[in-house]
């Protein structure tokens, strides 16, 4: 006669322990966390233990050549240049101004006069940028500053890049002329607003 | 002999039935809990750092703009942590000499990297870029909360997959003017509702179907 009943609680068994199985198994975790480096993770293979290296000193992308010397160094012949080394448009100011208020206020502060929030908090007095001397400077000299640092303060060359440096150093200028102006270069017609509103506050 | 079941039991085997469906239905509802809870998806979790780094101090104190610190946000898929070198701009001056800094000094002077651990961490098949989301308007705040009142960086939201679709079915809900993306607290100028429409028409954001097919995020 037929035994079918007495088989089937076997296959069954089997067959929800091998669905277990299955499912189980694909709990693995290898595709999380692929065999390869994610940006800044450390790294065995290397001494200092950065999976993000750095090119070795001297080397050139190609059409990356920094033959520009008045671009990249502000100078030309050990002289610092008087003139931006590319056309200076309004939205570039603006940009100047957005990169200036995230890299220089913290210390400059907004108005460029050397008393941004860290310096209240006890860094050395930043410089102002509206001294006769640093009026009198020409653009390549505040691109050298940003680039290389002066004095106690550091370099920025890794956290800004080429283009957005001459960007400040364009709005660093707009700003020490707009606290050196005469009323006379305002037009007229907007003079009213002068004593409604404090250029301070204006400018945010 | 007597019976083994009585003859109620009739009734129990035909009501065990449902309470097989009934526990069927609580252990998927106990999977799905599990899933989306903060253990698994290890949101709202403290981790160790080898420097107390605040940046309750450094963003909501003093004010520092994100990008000071997170160079590359704006162009590329990584936000970038900073080199040691950036805490040493202001630390070669402030709290010189504090124990909390000696490790940030001790990297700079032997020019070995911080070991800062990951707080946010998606799967290595989910390809996530920063770049495209900050210059379409989408903020900080958005996806990290507010950084500027963590003391400790947490992580604010799940990370999972239906996290992310959400927004991109719809991303009118969340964006903002672009010169905003880095504001803590902000507070649209008009009614999100008008707002967002516009915006995504200006910024030319992507469509349904392009945000929500699988390839976009899984490459
Ligand atoms: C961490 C604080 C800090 C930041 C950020 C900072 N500076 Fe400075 N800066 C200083 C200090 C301090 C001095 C004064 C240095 C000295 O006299 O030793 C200074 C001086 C200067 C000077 C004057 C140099 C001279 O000849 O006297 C210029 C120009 C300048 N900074 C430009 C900038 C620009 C542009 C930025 C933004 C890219 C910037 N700084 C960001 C702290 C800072
Ligand atoms: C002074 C430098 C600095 C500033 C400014 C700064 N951060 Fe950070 N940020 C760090 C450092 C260092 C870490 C790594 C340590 C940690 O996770 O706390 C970090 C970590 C993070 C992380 C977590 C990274 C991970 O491991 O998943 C997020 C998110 C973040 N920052 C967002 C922001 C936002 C948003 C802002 C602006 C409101 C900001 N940060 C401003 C330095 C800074
Ligand atoms: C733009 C300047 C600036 C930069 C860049 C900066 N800090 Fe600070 N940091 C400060 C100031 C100012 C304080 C003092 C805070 C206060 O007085 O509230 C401080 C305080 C601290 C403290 C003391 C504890 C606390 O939170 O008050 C630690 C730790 C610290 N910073 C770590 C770092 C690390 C790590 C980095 C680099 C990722 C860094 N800082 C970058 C300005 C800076
Ligand atoms: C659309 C959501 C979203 C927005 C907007 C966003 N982030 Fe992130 N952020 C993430 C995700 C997701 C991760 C984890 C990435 C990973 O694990 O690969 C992350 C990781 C980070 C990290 C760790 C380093 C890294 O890139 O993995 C930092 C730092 C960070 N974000 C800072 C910022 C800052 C600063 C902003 C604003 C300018 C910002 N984020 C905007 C979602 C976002
Ligand atoms: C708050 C809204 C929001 C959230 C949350 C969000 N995104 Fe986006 N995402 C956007 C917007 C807006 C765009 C821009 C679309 C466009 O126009 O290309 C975008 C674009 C992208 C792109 C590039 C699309 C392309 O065209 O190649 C990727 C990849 C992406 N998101 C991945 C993710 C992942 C992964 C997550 C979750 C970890 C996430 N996003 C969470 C709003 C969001
Ligand atoms: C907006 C980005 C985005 C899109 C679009 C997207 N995913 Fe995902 N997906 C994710 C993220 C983020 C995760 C990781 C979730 C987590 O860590 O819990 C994920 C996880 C998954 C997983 C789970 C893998 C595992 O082991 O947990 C599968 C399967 C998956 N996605 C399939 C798809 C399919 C199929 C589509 C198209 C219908 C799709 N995804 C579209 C972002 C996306």
């Amino acid at each position: 006669m037929t035994n079918k009943p007495a088989t089937r609680g076997p296959a069954v068994t089997f067959a929800l322990l091998a669905a277990a199985t299955l499912l189980f198994a694909g709990c693995r975790q290898d595709m999380h966390d692929a065999p390869r480096y994610e940006a800044y993770e450390a790294s065995t293979s290397f001494a200092d233990g950065r999976a993000s290296r750095t090119a070795p000193v001297g080397t050139v992308a190609r059409g990356w050549l920094r033959d520009d010397e008045a671009l990249y160094t502000g100078k030309v012949a050990g002289q610092t240049v008087e003139q931006f080394p590319f056309a200076i448009t309004h939205a570039d100011l603006q940009r100047g101004q957005q990169r200036f208020n995230i890299y220089c206020t913290p210390c400059h502060g907004q108005l460029g006069d050397g008393n941004g929030m860290v310096v209240q908090r006890g860094l050395r007095q930043a410089a102002s940028y509206h001294q006769d001397r640093l009026r009198q400077e020409k653009v390549g000299y505040f691109y050298d500053v940003i680039t290389n640092g002066f004095g106690a303060m550091q370099g920025y060359a890794e956290q800004v890049p080429v283009r957005d440096r001459w960007l400040i150093v364009a709005y660093l200028r707009a700003l020490q002329l707009s606290q050196h102006a005469p009323v006379s270069d305002v037009p007229a017609d907007r003079r009213a607003e002068l004593d409604a509103a404090p250029a301070a506050t204006e400018r945010h | 002999m007597s019976q083994v079941f009585p003859k109620s039991a009739n009734a129990w085997s035909k009501a065990s039935v449902l309470a097989i469906v009934f526990v069927l239905l609580s252990v998927g509802w106990m999977v799905l809990t599990i899933q989306r809870s903060d253990y698994v998806t290890t949101a709202n979790q403290f981790i160790e750092q080898p420097v107390q780094f605040s940046h309750q101090h450094h963003s909501g104190g003093i004010g520092i703009d994100c990008r000071y610190c997170h160079t590359s946000v704006e162009v590329s898929p990584s936000a970038g942590i900073p080199p040691t070198k950036t805490c040493i701009n202001c630390h070669s001056q402030i709290w010189a000499t504090s124990p909390y800094l000696e490790p940030v000094r001790a990297s700079f002077r032997d020019d070995k990297p911080l070991k800062w651990v990951k707080v946010h961490d998606l799967p290595d098949f989910v390809y996530f870029n920063h770049g495209i989301h900050v210059t379409k308007g989408v903020g900080c705040e958005t996806c990290h909360g507010r950084v500027d009142k963590m003391p400790l960086m947490i992580q604010k939201v799940s990370l999972q997959m239906e996290w992310c679709l959400d927004c991109h079915r719809d991303p009118s809900r969340y964006v903002r003017p672009r010169d905003q993306v880095t504001t803590m607290g902000y507070q649209p100028a008009m009614a999100q509702a008008e707002l967002g429409p516009r915006l995504v028409k200006e910024y030319k954001i992507a469509g349904l179907e392009h945000m929500t097919s699988c390839s976009v995020c899984h490459r």
